[in-house]
């Protein structure tokens, strides 16, 4: 089993950041290369460029912590655990963490190469989220 | 109106394995009257022995330390320099058709272009997808997308899934269910990554390149100036050519190679003069990296293995140099038989039996550093048959291609045009070439820098968590052509070895701006 993390500070207070990743619905405007997705309940559906349907299961979303966790449930997976939680550092930053656990060590790396463009994307909408709101 | 260029590339093929080089098993005919016409080079080097580096030094004309694709799995930069930008951008018509690899494989999620252009269509200029200026990726008007099988979402993966998926059964399953590559043995002698494939002939790879290369040629205008690369998948892993060809080479007639020792005892004995990861993957202690199956053990290897491997090889050589020969006739039928060079070579060998190993890894030697390379210059151009025995580098095709172009070279070129002689390689200094090889995956990192001259294969071991920084290797290319015996240590070599060094410190600190290495994002 592999667990590979990727971390970013982003100028946006935690708040705003947490706005961006809490809705389930949102992914495909923050990770490189989901382009829609549909969800169910727990249940969420996401479909890459490759025109691929990955199943997953929303395990947790907690504005309190501010944590938001899914499983990839495709057969291909042993076992996947993706986490995003979202630190406040000052009332002007935050850090936001993205988790990636997952069998075979393989897909892990897959799978985490890709949230650290998803980190980039998150600070980019929340930055200009936060910019516009103190414009 | 200038020259056009056609550059045809394969995976990971031994300079051996074609007849012009000596080759003596798969029958090499079109390769051999191009080399007979043109410049056949015997000392040609890659920049690393994987895919990934090794093709973005071709696009770019720089070493895997300049560019940043540093290992399989870390992405070419997408604004990294791109010698088909170059030719796009002075009025050619560019195209890329079968194995790109500037970006990595596994990737589910199609962020790399690569990956999402097939579920995208086939874009055109005229209907352009990422850059408009730059053609629709890295320079390349035209894409259309090959690997080693028909999973993945390329452009022939998606064909055979859609036209032909009773097929997708027959060919070698590239990866195991844990993504490693697998270690499946098939065939007759059980050898890993080696399979029967039912498909039929002209539904392969191979043939499937070379319909679409002629396909794009034949929507070319008369007039028009092209770059065309054409590159073919074979004869890299798996070893499942199409069932109904393998009689062409019956691999319980095939000698063993020249350097597989048949002995565990001569096998072992050569392999610990070597640095310490050659023997610990031998005994199966280290995986050093993803290009070999995580699960096999090279102390495995049998004898009538390496047969049936390098039997299969040289029947994926024999049906590539066919489907050359067929994309050659092209240039008759339009009208273009004297205006073209063509320009073959590989991105890397195979070690295929030496030394008791197959695939490949942090192991410079013959086996996986040198090339074919053949350049047989536009006939309008009068070119001399000749032989170029002087080390010369993919680095320098970039450079190449636009000399040909009459494209002034960029600064972000680290290699000259190829020397079309040896008085040119002499006049111009073409005297060593550098290969370079950094990979770090789950917890094992290697870092080797090896220099080749006329005289000396050197290398050295950077510190890592496998070698400490002091082991080395160095052979006389003059008396040991193929490699035993390791002269690192031998007193009498010290002089050789310290301006060798020197050589590598000199590429080390050579002048230029280097990109900021990539990530490792994927095994391949």
């Amino acid at each position: 089993m592999a667990s590979l993390r990727h971390e970013r500070r982003i100028d946006a207070p935690a708040d705003v950041v947490w706005a961006v990743v809490r809705d389930p619905a949102s992914i495909p405007e923050w990770f490189p290369g989901i382009v829609s997705c549909t969800v169910d309940g727990a249940r969420r559906t996401v479909r890459t460029a490759t025109g691929l349907d990955i199943p997953e299961e929303i395990l947790t979303s907690d504005p309190l912590l501010r944590r938001f966790a899914y499983r990839i449930t495709a057969p291909l997976y042993e076992l996947h655990v993706g986490t995003i939680d979202v630190f406040a550092l000052d009332d002007r930053s935050s850090l936001c963490v993205y988790g990636t656990t997952a069998l075979p060590d393989t897909l892990a790396l897959i799978v985490a190469g890709a949230t650290k463009g998803a980190l980039d994307e998150i600070a980019r909408l929340a930055e200009t989220s936060y910019r516009q709101m103190t414009e | 109106m200038g020259r056009r260029i056609l550059f045809i590339t394969t995976d990971q093929q031994r300079y051996d394995t074609v007849g012009a080089n000596g080759g003596c098993l798969a029958r090499t005919p079109h390769l051999d009257a191009l080399a007979a016409e043109g410049i056949r080079y015997e000392r040609c080097q890659p920049t690393s022995v994987v895919c990934m580096p090794s093709r973005a030094s071709m696009l770019t004309g720089q070493f895997p330390s300049t560019h940043g694709a540093w290992m399989n799995g870390v992405a070419l930069a997408e604004n990294a320099p791109s010698v088909a930008e170059s030719l796009h951008d002075a009025g050619y018509a560019t195209a890329l058709i079968g194995k790109a690899h500037f970006e990595p494989f596994l990737d589910p999620f199609g962020r790399f272009s690569e990956n999402a252009l097939a579920n995208l269509g086939v874009p055109t200029v005229e209907s352009p997808w990422f850059d408009g200026r730059r053609g629709v990726h890295r320079g390349f008007d035209f894409l259309e997308l090959a690997t080693h099988g028909v999973l993945g979402p390329l452009h022939y993966a998606k064909w055979m899934q859609a036209q032909h998926p009773e097929q997708l059964g027959n060919f070698y399953p590239v990866l195991d269910r844990e993504l490693n590559v697998n270690a499946l043995g098939g065939g007759d002698t059980g050898a890993p990554q080696v399979a029967f494939n039912d498909v039929p002939r002209e539904w392969y790879h191979t043939d499937w390149v070379a319909d679409r290369t002629i396909d794009w040629l034949d929507r070319q205008d008369d007039d028009r100036d092209w770059f065309c690369w054409m590159s073919f998948p074979d004869p890299h892993h798996p070893w499942d050519p199409p069932r109904s060809q393998l009689g062409r080479v019956p691999w319980r007639e095939v000698e063993l190679p020249a350097n597989y020792p048949t002995s565990a005892h001569e096998r072992e004995a050569l392999l610990d003069q070597k640095a310490r990861h050659w023997r610990a993957w031998y005994d199966g202690r280290v995986v050093s990296n993803y290009e070999a199956p995580a699960k096999w053990v090279p102390a495995t290897l049998r004898a009538n293995q390496v047969r049936e491997v390098n039997a299969l090889n040289a029947v994926e050589v024999e049906l590539i140099d066919e489907a050359i020969g067929r994309v050659l006739a092209v240039f008759d039928r339009r009208g273009w038989r004297d205006d073209v060079d063509v320009i073959f070579t590989t991105d890397h060998g195979e070690l295929q039996g030496d030394f008791g190993l197959l695939f490949k890894g942090p192991y410079h030697v013959d086996g996986l550093l040198r090339l074919p390379l053949i350049w047989r210059p536009a006939r309008a151009s009068s070119p001399t048959p000749t032989v170029v025995t002087a080390p010369v580098s993919l680095v320098s095709l970039a450079a190449t291609f636009l000399h040909i172009a009459q494209v002034d070279v960029p600064s972000w070129s680290e290699g000259a045009s190829l020397p079309t002689s040896d008085a040119d390689a002499d006049v111009r200094g073409f005297d060593h070439s550098v290969t370079e090889w950094d990979s770090a995956l789950f917890g094992v990192d290697v870092h080797v820098r090896t220099v080749v001259t006329k005289e000396h294969l050197y290398t050295e071991y950077l510190a890592g968590t496998m070698h400490d920084g002091s082991e080395g290797e160095l052979y006389n290319l003059a008396d040991d052509p193929l490699q035993r015996v390791n002269r690192f240590g031998d007193p009498r070599y010290a002089s050789a070895r310290a301006v060798l060094s020197e050589r590598l410190r000199a590429h080390a600190l050579r002048p230029g701006e280097r990109a900021t290495p990539g990530e490792l994002v994927a095994p391949v």
